[in-house]
């Protein structure tokens, strides 16, 4: 790139992330304070990568029982029954059902595990000062951060399906110890994304090309 | 400690733990990739994006406050219908069994889930309610020519409702639900569940209707010394 991007940052300039204002902090200051909205201002989220890579790393933690501790325990008179979420999806599907078993496949399954992988991703490439493909790194972050919330979907289908199906002794539905590892995913993932600087996918670019300029100056 | 004059297009103030302002409030930077540029005036309906990576960086909607404040009264309407009749019924062998979405999380609560039925209740009554609440709060202050610094407090804290507030996949959870019941029992839809369908798009006009530059370019600033007068303001608005 010949073009040069000054950054607020080269120019001692922090913006806000509550009201979008731009102000320049005191001389040798790295923290301030947005005097149009309060905010707590830094040039870059403190520690972002390691705050991302700690909630990451629980959060692939937490996948595994959630995906394999039963989410749902149905009791009927014949007995009880567990599943997971993968079971769930297996029985739902059905010559009507099936479009409701896909969707909660892709948000339950598909969505938290592309979650997990997109960020590592981010994280991996951030850290080893990568300078290419900048736009689609930070749209598959903007992905994330959009599609990241409709991973919660099972957690609501489990507490109506236990919620109505309460009618002891015939039948009733108990909630599984997988749910409450499939939530801390879902929270997780979406701490994750919150701490993760999408701005750190440009700084080594832009830091690559002030030395250039410095060189040929 | 004394701050001194660096740049002549800043104000000088003396007030040591907080940022000067730039002169022209139309430059900004990009928040996702950090580019300084200038945000220029566009056309109702028209946005501004960054030329880097495309963020969207301002949106100019017509006739933002109006809408707002009549989208946010019905949604106040709808969510109070949403919380207080009951979501869903169920038919079966002779017994009805009625819940609503606080039923929902205090069933889950007593089955021994209390940390994912809090969550629930987070992100499918709380939020939500706080999401309203602080829209509200920031309409009836923008009633005045310069709404209040708190219209700004609110304001600051209405992105962490959102994106804590998730009626929308709660209604998708419902309709999963509902399928997998409908092979035990007769499912009866209660009225909750069409106002909370109606709340979600409600809440998606709002999302577009409302434009959260133009409160801030009127909001009197956290400090007051530091804001621009009156007609600098009012020329950035034109």
């Amino acid at each position: 790139m010949s073009v040069t991007n000054p950054t607020a940052m080269e120019h001692g300039l922090q913006s806000c992330h509550g009201c979008g204002l731009l102000s320049r902090p005191a001389p040798g200051a790295h923290e301030g304070r947005c005097p149009r909205c309060d905010e707590d201002l830094v040039f870059r989220k403190p520690d972002s990568l390691q705050h991302t890579l700690a909630y990451l790393v629980a959060a692939a933690a937490c996948y595994v029982p959630a995906n394999l501790l039963p989410v749902l325990t149905t009791t009927t008179a014949g007995g009880s029954e567990s599943d997971t979420i993968m079971q769930g999806v297996v029985l739902l599907w059905s010559p009507t059902g099936w479009p409701l078993s896909l969707i909660v496949l892709f948000a339950s399954i598909m969505i938290p595990s592309a979650k997990i992988l997109a960020l590592g991703y981010l994280l991996i490439t951030v850290k080893r000062g990568s300078i290419t493909n900048n736009a689609q790194r930070v749209r598959l972050y903007r992905m994330v951060e959009i599609i990241g919330r409709w991973s919660m979907v099972d957690v609501f289908v489990d507490t109506f399906t236990v919620s109505l199906i309460q009618l002891q002794p015939l039948m009733s539905v108990e909630p599984g110890p997988g749910l409450l590892f499939f939530a801390a995913v879902v929270v997780l993932t979406m701490l994750a994304v919150e701490s993760f600087d999408p701005r750190l996918i440009w700084d080594t670019a832009d830091a690559k090309e002030t030395q250039k300029k410095v060189q040929y100056a | 400690m004394v701050t001194r004059r660096k740049m002549s297009s800043q104000v000088q103030h003396h007030h040591s733990d907080c940022n000067r302002p730039l002169a022209d409030a139309s430059v900004i930077a990009c928040l996702d990739c950090d580019l300084l540029q200038r945000i220029p005036e566009v056309d109702n309906g028209a946005s501004v994006r960054c030329p880097r990576c495309d963020k969207e960086l301002w949106r100019h909607k017509p006739d933002s406050h109006n809408r707002t404040f009549a989208l946010t009264m019905a949604a106040l309407f709808l969510y109070i219908i949403a919380n207080t009749v009951p979501m869903l019924g169920l038919h079966a062998a002779g017994r009805e069994a009625f819940t609503t979405v606080v039923g929902g999380a205090h069933q889950l609560w007593l089955d021994g889930q209390q940390i994912v039925s809090v969550l629930v209740l987070f992100a499918a009554v709380i939020s939500p309610a706080l999401q309203i609440g602080f829209l509200l709060l920031i309409v009836l202050g923008c009633q005045r020519q310069r709404p209040p610094a708190w219209v700004g407090l609110f304001l600051r804290h209405l992105h962490f409702t959102r994106t804590w507030s998730m009626i929308e996949v709660m209604l998708l959870g419902v309709l999963v639900a509902l399928t997998k019941i409908a092979d035990y029992a007769t499912v009866v839809l209660g009225t909750a569940l069409f106002a909370l369908f109606a709340l979600v798009i409600l809440l998606a006009a709002i999302q577009s209707a409302f434009d959260p530059r133009e409160v801030w370019q009127r909001v009197a600033w956290a400090e007051p010394d530091m804001q621009p007068s009156l007609a600098g303001n009012a020329e950035a608005k034109s």
